[in-house]
């Protein structure tokens, strides 16, 4: 039997978040705790941490309204430096602990951070649940591919052979991809961006934001002590164009060295046959043979090749940007109209309710 | 037809239900019971019933149970021995007639009694053909042999149905008949199988059919001359409903909510004995009750603490082994000084244990299972109906003192029932959130000297609970987390800190915070009608039933002893240390292997005596009051001899049990 929820469809996943009164500002500072920031020198932390806090204004909502959430790890201490409510819990359970929050309360913004540790190996399960549910929350996932707070042991994104501490003649581990991952696990969100490139991650951030429902952001974050270097290929300015495929909605995938006149790098993403897709020479498949990125495509099977391009073992090559984007109804929203839509049709006051609760069924009277 | 038929009165009767796991007879006593209920009879029942949905058909781990004990006064307990068993097929005879007392009644249902059956049970030849015979197993036994299939499928043969649909009606046939023999009034379950059946006019109609042909079997068959007449109980004044403990305990955390004000927020994971609050609570959208089926035991505490952060009422339930993976959420509860509140119903372990079957043994865990020094207050109901006052109270310490707290049933709670005077709503105690709306803290950078910080830590003197700002509240912005926090009376500011000094200090005030709940407590009533028993009984949780009626027992042969028992177990109430001391000897009867004894030693240094069974089944008590009486003649210097009063069927022809409070 199934039931027509009925559920109005709700396109801003801040809609229902007090804004800002008119006239009112803040400024990055606004949200800058009084604690001081304690990562490694030259943590990729940092530059995420002053995107989010140079971007959090521009939403414009009130500060009290938002939430963030983390697990265990290094990027969980994220909360302590930002002046929101915030909860540092435990290891993995952060989406878990978001989605009691963001149940209870549709007036909140409320973020998970969390790392490829804590999210994809002791919280894989609240990870994928959440995703799935499509809860109205932004998961901001910050893979160094390495165990940081621990001092360096493989985690479930390194790449197979790592030596670490605990591998010390190499992972046998195969990795996981976090996109492909959130991809199966029905996401309705999920980008990947750099935490070098302020400007893409400023921008993900805020279609995250926007977006009602989980969305899953992956930042390829480094770590300059247990694992310096693993997304150099990814920043250094002349490898990145050979490597990066950055993601646009409705524009054909390229990259490398770009054509002045066309604006199409010079290899271009084509499906194949089996349905999968590859990289091929731009100029030597016509141009309306090349993939046109559908973010908001019904079925994820392209967004889901499309992150098979990712090179797992040295991230020669990876896609970048909003891979998915699709509205479905949020599970938050469709619990609070349940409950509204009960409460609106209860008689009486809630005492009333519970004495004749208490006194259903049957009953005697002893004088 | 028309024959004299003997009305005997009874001060109470004890019948259990047997049958297959398909036969319905967890319906048919429930059905039972509810007549008996309505009747005016006091009862106390305990289902029983295989951790499989459908185990082997006809084999005896596939024989589930219903018993029902009923009376013309006040009882305590489910009854040790039945005097009633009705079998419906060899498994259930088998099983269940190691309990029986001798003269005690069987009926069977001679249909099931098959080559094929008594092999399954295990019986060699037909004990129904050696009746009266030397080799008669049922010697001593009133069997009364009734084909009950046979008879229930010619009953309700006009409404078409296959024999194997006409033949299930039998359970409703039983019921009947032994409706009939008790005299129970048959309205209720008339209208119980309208409403079940309304759809199926077929099915409805077999179903009273063969209930009413039950009726009328015993009405006018010789087989059945006596009937039994067993008077209304005297009970307090009041409007009473048959409650299971399920049941009591969710209507218990709506009352909590409603008391409150605070919407109630469930974050839970189906277990076997607890799933059935997470049903009945998804029933009550309209008291703004959320439910959250979540991915697993974690993240149903982890939803939960999330809500609680938000401002709601949090609730998670579960039995034992999810307790066991909720463990670091509860540690995480307690650092962060949450309301929440944490139900285990409680069932045999350890591990998967006895899924359905009852047991004490988590309460060092509730107590002790944590890393660090995690203290929680716990609550623990002592019979069906007190599992709603008992959730009530433990929502009341959690929100009050912002606190994890552990409301422990069980499994015999859980599923058993009882009369309960159903209580008015004015009289169930006020919970106040009181949200933090206020800056709290004057910092050095104040100009007025008015606040200018929230310090999430700056603590109540008397409670010594810290304010529950919550989100959405401008102003007072903070994090918790599980890593220690700087939050003393003097320093609240609530930032990391390693300090030793404060991580002493954090220790011993979260220690402080739950002792000073028994500041809040009532003194205990310790039950010792002569005011000179030598011999104090101490107990917690549903124990209370079988204590209760061995004390009884042993007071009825003339014997002096006192009892009291726990609700709140941590911390314990202020008065119990006095209280034990005026007891030369103290017995702790448990379904563990002496888990508050372990406790009231540590604590008080008594000399504390476990009474311990784990058959996965409440106390019987007439064994305790055996052991009771023993420490009564040790104490006292002198014979004790309990008599044999109580223990047999005839016993029950006169109303002598008398009631003693």
């Amino acid at each position: 039997m199934s039931i027509d929820l009925g559920t109005p469809a709700l396109r801003s996943g801040t809609e229902l978040v007090p804004a800002l009164a008119e006239g009112e500002t803040q400024s990055g500072k606004d949200f800058s705790s009084d604690q001081e920031v304690r990562w490694c020198p030259g943590c990729g932390d940092y530059a995420v941490l002053k995107a989010v806090q140079s971007f959090l204004p521009d939403l414009g909502l009130r500060r009290e309204n938002i939430v963030f959430v983390s697990g265990i790890g290094c990027s969980s201490r994220f909360p302590y430096y930002l002046d929101t409510f915030g909860m540092h819990s435990i290891h993995g359970r952060a989406p878990a602990i978001a989605t009691g929050l963001a149940t209870a309360r549709e007036d909140l913004s409320v973020w998970v951070v969390t790392g490829d540790g804590d999210a994809l190996s002791i919280g894989g399960n609240h990870l994928i649940h959440a995703l799935r549910r499509n809860l109205n929350m932004t998961i901001l996932l910050f893979n160094n591919r390495i165990y940081g707070l621990t001092k360096g042991q493989y985690s479930p994104t390194s790449e197979p052979g790592k030596v670490t501490k605990s591998t010390p003649v190499g992972s046998i581990d195969h990795p996981f991809n976090p996109v492909s991952l959130a991809l199966g696990a029905e996401a309705t969100f999920v980008a990947r961006t750099i935490d070098s490139d302020r400007k893409h991650l400023t921008a993900v951030l805020a279609a995250a934001a926007a977006h009602r429902g989980t969305s899953l952001v992956e930042i390829y974050q480094n770590c300059p002590i247990f694992n310096d270097g693993a997304f150099d290929v990814l920043k250094d300015r002349d490898s990145a164009q050979h490597a990066l495929v950055p993601l646009e909605h409705g524009k054909p995938v390229t990259f490398g060295v770009r054509d002045e006149a066309t604006g199409l790098g010079d290899k271009a993403v084509v499906r194949t046959a089996s349905g999968s897709v590859e990289v091929v020479e731009t100029a030597s498949v016509p141009v309306e043979q090349i993939l046109v990125h559908d973010a908001h495509a019904d079925d994820a099977t392209t967004a889901f090749a499309l992150s098979r391009l990712t090179d797992n073992d040295h991230l020669n090559r990876s896609p970048i940007g909003i891979f998915r984007q699709v509205e479905r109804a949020t599970y938050d929203d469709e619990a609070r109209a349940q409950v509204n839509r009960a409460v609106a049709v209860a008689p009486g006051t809630p005492e009333e309710r519970l004495e004749a609760l208490i006194n259903a069924g049957d009953t005697w009277t002893v004088a | 037809m028309s024959q004299t038929k003997q009305v005997k009165q009874l001060d109470r009767v004890i019948i259990r239900f047997a049958g297959d796991s398909g036969d319905g007879m967890q319906l048919t006593g429930d059905r039972f019971t509810q007549e008996s209920a309505v009747f005016g009879n006091d009862l106390v029942t305990l289902p029983n019933f295989p951790a499989e949905i459908r185990a082997p058909q006809g084999t005896i781990p596939g024989v589930s149970s219903f018993q029902v004990h009923f009376a013309d006064h006040d009882i305590l307990t489910a009854g040790d021995r039945p005097d009633v068993l009705v079998a419906m097929n060899p498994a259930a005879l088998k099983a269940n007639l190691g309990d029986l007392p001798k003269g005690a009644t069987i009926i069977v249902d001679t249909h099931d009694f098959t080559k094929r059956n008594l092999d399954k049970a295990g019986y060699s030849s037909n004990p129904l053909d050696k009746l009266g015979e030397v080799d008669d197993l049922l010697a001593g036994f009133q069997v009364q042999p009734v084909d009950l299939t046979g008879i229930t499928v010619e009953a309700v043969k006009d409404f078409g149905l296959s024999r194997k649909d006409a033949a299930r009606a039998k359970n409703m046939f039983a019921l009947g008949l032994l409706s009939w023999m008790y005299g129970r009034p048959t309205e209720s379950t008339i209208e119980f199988l309208t409403k079940k059946f309304g759809k199926k006019p077929d099915i409805l109609g077999a179903n009273i059919a063969a209930f009413k042909a039950g009726w009328n079997y015993g009405e006018t068959t010789e087989t059945f001359v006596v009937q039994y007449e067993i008077k209304p109980a005297k009970m307090p004044a009041g409007t009473y409903r048959n409650i299971t403990g399920n049941l009591a305990l969710s209507y218990g955390l709506v009352a909590a909510g409603v008391r409150s004000g605070l919407p109630v927020f469930l974050g839970s994971y189906p277990i076997t004995p607890a799933s059935d609050i997470l049903h009945e609570l998804s029933r009550h959208k309209g008291f703004g009750v959320t439910t959250f089926q979540a991915e697993d035991e974690i993240a149903g505490i982890g939803s939960a603490l999330g809500a609680a952060f938000a401002g709601q009422l949090a609730v998670t339930t579960t039995s034992g082994p999810g307790i066991a993976l909720k463990s670091e959420t509860i540690g995480l509860a307690v650092m962060t000084e949450l309301p929440l509140v944490i139900v285990n119903v409680q069932r045999g372990g350890p591990s998967t244990g006895l899924p359905t079957k009852t047991e004490q043994s988590d309460l060092l865990q509730a107590m002790y299972g944590r890393n660090g020094e995690a203290p929680v207050p716990i609550v623990a109901p002592q019979s069906p109906g007190d599992c709603f006052a008992a959730a009530v109270e433990a929502a009341r310490i959690a929100v009050t003192y912002r606190t994890p707290v552990f409301l422990l049933s069980d499994g015999y709670l859980a599923n058993g029932s009882e009369p309960w005077s159903i209580p008015s709503i004015d009289e169930l105690p006020a919970i106040d959130p009181d949200f933090a709306t206020e800056k709290n803290h004057v910092s050095a950078k104040s100009a007025d000297g008015e606040p200018d910080e929230y310090w999430p830590y700056q603590r109540d003197a008397e409670t010594l609970a810290r304010p529950w700002a919550i989100p959405g509240t401008a102003g007072l912005e903070h994090r918790i987390g599980g890593l220690e926090k700087a939050g003393t009376t003097e320093v609240g500011h609530g930032n990391i800190s390693s300090d030793p000094a404060n991580h002493d200090a954090m220790v011993r005030l979260r220690a402080a915070k739950v002792a000073a709940i028994a500041d809040s407590l009532p003194p205990l009533e310790v039950d010792d009608p002569s005011g000179s028993a030598k011999v104090l009984v101490v107990g917690w949780g549903s124990t209370y039933g079988p204590i209760g009626a061995a004390c009884r027992r042993v007071r009825r042969a003339g014997y002096d002893v006192a009892q009291v028992h726990l609700r709140h177990i941590n911390p314990f109430p202020k008065d119990l240390g006095e209280i034990l001391k005026r007891y030369d000897k103290v017995l702790v009867p448990e379904m563990n292997l002496g888990q508050l004894s372990r406790l009231l030693r540590a604590e008080y240094l008594v000399d504390a005596i476990g009474y311990n069974h784990v058959y996965g089944l409440p106390l019987k008590a007439a064994e305790l009051a055996d052991a009771i009486g023993a420490l009564v003649g040790e104490a006292e210097g002198i014979a004790v001899d309990l008599g044999e009063h109580g223990t047999a069927p005839a016993d029950h022809e006169t109303a002598s049990e008398e009631a003693t409070r």
